[in-house]
């Protein structure tokens, strides 16, 4: 199944780095989130635009994972040639990522 | 128990002004906050000012006063806003005007200034965040530099009784959480119930992104009136507490859901989100649904403030060209790979130099680029060309545009809708500076 049959989430920016939120819809699931939505995937997965570290913060409490992505939005919203300048859209992508239906 | 109930009238500069006057109206709220200042929007109202020094408040002031300022008066509304951008001394002049001819008396309007330090950055020689060097290096391309400042200046202001209280770079939240600290009477260091405090500021300075307001993904998260989107309010008691909600009847929906996305936004680490006022850990928040479009916020705490105060600096860095054109329908993904090719072969032949380029196909690939467009295996119906170069000069950045124009005479076959565009860029850097050296000041004006 895809990360967006089970979470939502949303980027914000500051600078030059984007957070990207990943929020289950059901507590339940955040098992599945935590153990395989990992900072190395979410690299992966963003290789041609992430040229930083991948931080992943946990919060049980929200059923949420935080990433924080440096150097991920061409040297920051106020001077990024991108026509998405803000990596607003990087959610989108994230939510695509395939992930398997129970932890094993 | 005494609760405090706090509107969010803007969540950005360009905001829309109908839920303000639907709060001001109907929200039964005691203080109105519009936070319209983004991070750039400061260095664009410092070179306004430059040019003309009865400007550099926000563009919207004078609509948005004209909107709510009559049933705030009425109703006892404080108003809290950053819209005074790099000028809020003739903000709040222009605010005067505004009751004048709303024929509003008894008003006492607040301009918080002293975030401007850009002599003391210079003066001090301090470095840039970014890259590790002195101010110095820059030179003449630093165009502003302005400190966030936390709630005690807006706590001062309201103490003073102030109804308007119009002020420059402030600290997001700050602007929520002084309301806050005035009506309970809060200690400074009482940082776990400064934190709470933030928390209720970090939820509702974006204003309609907590009430289903960049939420809605349909047939997935469905949000029901977005058209009539409603701001939302918070309710807060002494101990810090609150309930997010929004009024009733108005669009949109307040859900744990809409406040996890809006708590986790642009935080970086949930346990130290640093704010001028204090260090709050958003990593215990728990939100509970009690009752429609109401949701409980607990569970945060806070720490010691920073030391130092952040200073945003606006520099002039260079030129930005760009051009854009459209082909559609059989071939359209391969004529426009075509166009590319031209434009880029062009301008090595004119010698249009640039630190940086993108040559894009948005529709395929101009937003994550070609490896995720490729993982998609879908081609589109149509594709828009985007070429966009970083130049030393206006002139270089013009004829960027210009080469993709030319692809209507010059290039594949179909190209439609070509536009263009050139402008200089103002790039935001930070600093850190001792709080000793940045001083706010309070002027009063009477209407």
């Amino acid at each position: 199944m895809k990360l967006r049959d089970i979470a939502h989430s949303r980027t914000g920016d500051k600078g030059d780095i984007s957070d990207i939120s990943l929020i289950a819809f059901e507590a339940g699931h955040y098992p599945l989130l935590e153990r395989y939505v990992t900072a190395d995937r979410v690299k992966a997965l963003f290789a041609g635009i992430v040229h930083g570290e991948v931080v992943r913060y946990t919060v049980p409490s929200l059923g949420a994972l935080n990433f924080v992505l440096y150097c991920a939005l061409g040297g920051g919203v106020t001077r990024s040639l991108a026509l998405d300048a803000h990596g607003k859209c990087l959610a989108s992508a994230l939510l695509d990522m395939d992930i398997p239906e129970t932890a094993e | 128990m005494k609760t405090i109930r706090i509107g969010a009238g803007a969540g950005y500069s360009g905001d829309r002004i109908e839920p303000a006057v639907e709060l001001a109206e109907k929200g039964e709220i005691d203080t109105l906050v519009f936070e319209c200042l983004a991070e750039r929007t400061i260095a664009l109202a410092q070179q306004t000012r430059l040019k003309d020094p009865t400007l550099g408040y926000d563009p919207l002031l004078v609509e948005r006063m004209e909107a709510v300022l009559r049933l705030c008066h009425a109703k006892g509304i404080t108003i809290i806003t950053n819209m005074g951008a790099a000028n809020p001394q003739a903000g709040a002049a222009k605010v005067k005007e505004v009751a004048h001819a709303l024929g509003l008396g008894g008003l006492k309007i607040a301009a918080v200034t002293g975030d401007d330090v850009l002599e003391v950055l210079r003066a001090g020689d301090y470095r840039i965040t970014e890259t590790g060097e002195p101010i110095s290096a820059l030179a003449n391309a630093v165009v502003s530099a302005n400190a966030y400042f936390g709630a005690a200046p807006i706590v001062a202001a309201l103490a003073a009784g102030a109804n308007v209280i119009i002020t420059g770079r402030v600290a997001d939240p700050a602007l929520f959480l002084a309301p806050q600290i005035h009506a309970f009477g809060w200690s400074m260091e009482d940082w776990d119930r400064l934190g709470r405090g933030t928390v209720v500021g970090h939820l509702l300075e974006c204003a309609g992104q907590v009430t289903g307001g960049y939420f809605a993904d349909p047939g997935v998260k469905d949000v029901a009136g977005l058209a009539r989107l409603g701001f939302p309010i918070a309710e807060v008691s002494e101990d810090g507490s609150a309930v997010i909600t929004k009024v009733e009847g108005s669009g949109g929906s307040v859900t744990t859901a809409t406040c996890k996305e809006q708590l986790l936004y642009e935080i970086h680490d949930p346990s130290a989100y640093l704010t001028p006022d204090v260090v709050a850990d958003f990593s215990r928040v728990t939100f509970t649904q009690i009752g429609p479009d109401r949701v409980r916020v607990g569970g945060a705490t806070g720490r010691v403030k920073p030391e130092r105060l952040k200073v945003s600096v606006g520099t002039i860095d260079g030129y930005i060209g760009e051009g854009q054109i459209s082909y559609a329908g059989p071939g359209a993904v391969a004529r426009g790979r075509l166009a590319l090719d031209i434009v880029r072969e062009r301008l090595q032949l004119i010698g249009v130099t640039a630190s940086e380029w993108r040559f894009d196909l948005i529709g395929l690939d101009a937003i994550h680029g070609e490896q995720l467009a490729a993982a998609s295996g879908r081609e589109p119906y149509e594709v828009r060309v985007r070429v966009v170069g970083r130049t030393a000069s206006m002139r270089e950045a013009r004829r960027i545009g210009n080469e993709v124009e030319a692809l209507y005479t010059n290039g594949p076959a179909s190209g439609g809708g070509a536009s263009k565009s050139a402008r200089e860029v103002i790039a935001m850097l930070s600093a850190l500076l001792p709080r000793r050296l940045a001083r706010a000041a309070i002027d009063y004006v009477e209407a």
